[in-house]
């Protein structure tokens, strides 16, 4: 069953992203995108990561995607339609993406090829909440900081000046 | 049980995949999705590489990472409607301020 579910979800979150790269209109982009992050929320719970996975549906297929096609509700679509020396590019940047592959492949081969065990039981939402309020308290509090910045930052920037 | 090797592989296709997407695509738009692919791809490689005594504290940090690309999402969104708004245009090939 997990082997099953494991083949299903990562199928379906590589070719969402391939038809992502393929889609023409950013709008359709950001959809598959929306398509590929659920089924990866998918792999986290197969990981024996329920919270995560769920934060992942929730905050990254939800919020931060539907921010994005906010966004691009608000441009111009059609201005990123492809160029024309669309087939260098593509070739160049295969070629680049296969030799990171390789390069990953070589510096993880032990691990490709003697796979460890996979995860144990499931981690229980609390002990995250435990970390996160003790041993990790000072880096979250430090992130909600981060959050205010952007938040100030994002409104600082597009902001439009005064008799502009 | 699924080995973590297998985990390992499919976010290393990813990462490729959004190498590929990052230069093929030439609008500034989907460009940002493919470095939110990128980051999707490192969150699934930590959860899986974790080891089972250490697997809350990647949980945890993963939830980090998370709530960074937000930040980052929204700062890199602001500047690409100020982009947009300077130039009408989220083409990357239209931004050669720096090529002098």
């Amino acid at each position: 069953m997990a082997a099953v579910l494991f083949w299903v979800f990562s199928c379906v979150s590589i070719g969402a992203v391939l038809a992502m790269i393929l889609s023409r209109h950013p709008a359709h982009a950001a959809l598959w995108l929306v398509l590929a992050f659920a089924s990866l929320g998918g792999l986290f719970g197969l990981l024996a990561a329920p919270f995560v996975a769920v934060v992942q549906i929730i905050i990254y297929a939800g919020a931060i995607m539907v921010l994005f096609l906010f966004v691009l509700m608000t441009i111009d679509a059609k201005a990123g339609i492809p160029g024309e020396k669309r087939t260098f590019a593509l070739a160049a940047a295969i070629v680049l993406a296969l030799l990171l592959l390789a390069e990953i492949g070589l510096a993880a081969r032990s691990l490709l090829l003697a796979p460890a065990a996979a995860v144990s039981d499931s981690i229980k939402t609390a002990a995250i909440g435990r970390l996160l309020f003790e041993k990790y308290l000072y880096p979250f509090e430090i992130t909600s900081l981060l959050i205010m910045a952007a938040l100030v930052g994002a409104v600082a920037l597009v902001k439009k000046k005064d008799g502009a | 049980m699924i080995p973590a090797g297998w985990f390992f592989a499919v976010a290393a296709i990813l990462f490729g995949l959004g190498v590929t997407a990052f230069f093929v695509r030439r609008d500034l738009p989907t460009q940002f999705l493919a470095v939110e692919i990128m980051l999707n791809a490192a969150n699934l490689a930590f959860l899986a590489l974790a080891k089972p005594a250490s697997a809350a504290a990647a949980q945890t940090i993963v939830l980090f990472i998370i709530t960074v690309a937000a930040a980052e999402a929204a700062v890199g969104l602001a500047v690409i409607l100020v982009v947009f708004r300077r130039r009408k245009s989220v083409r990357s090939e239209d931004l050669r301020i720096l090529k002098g």
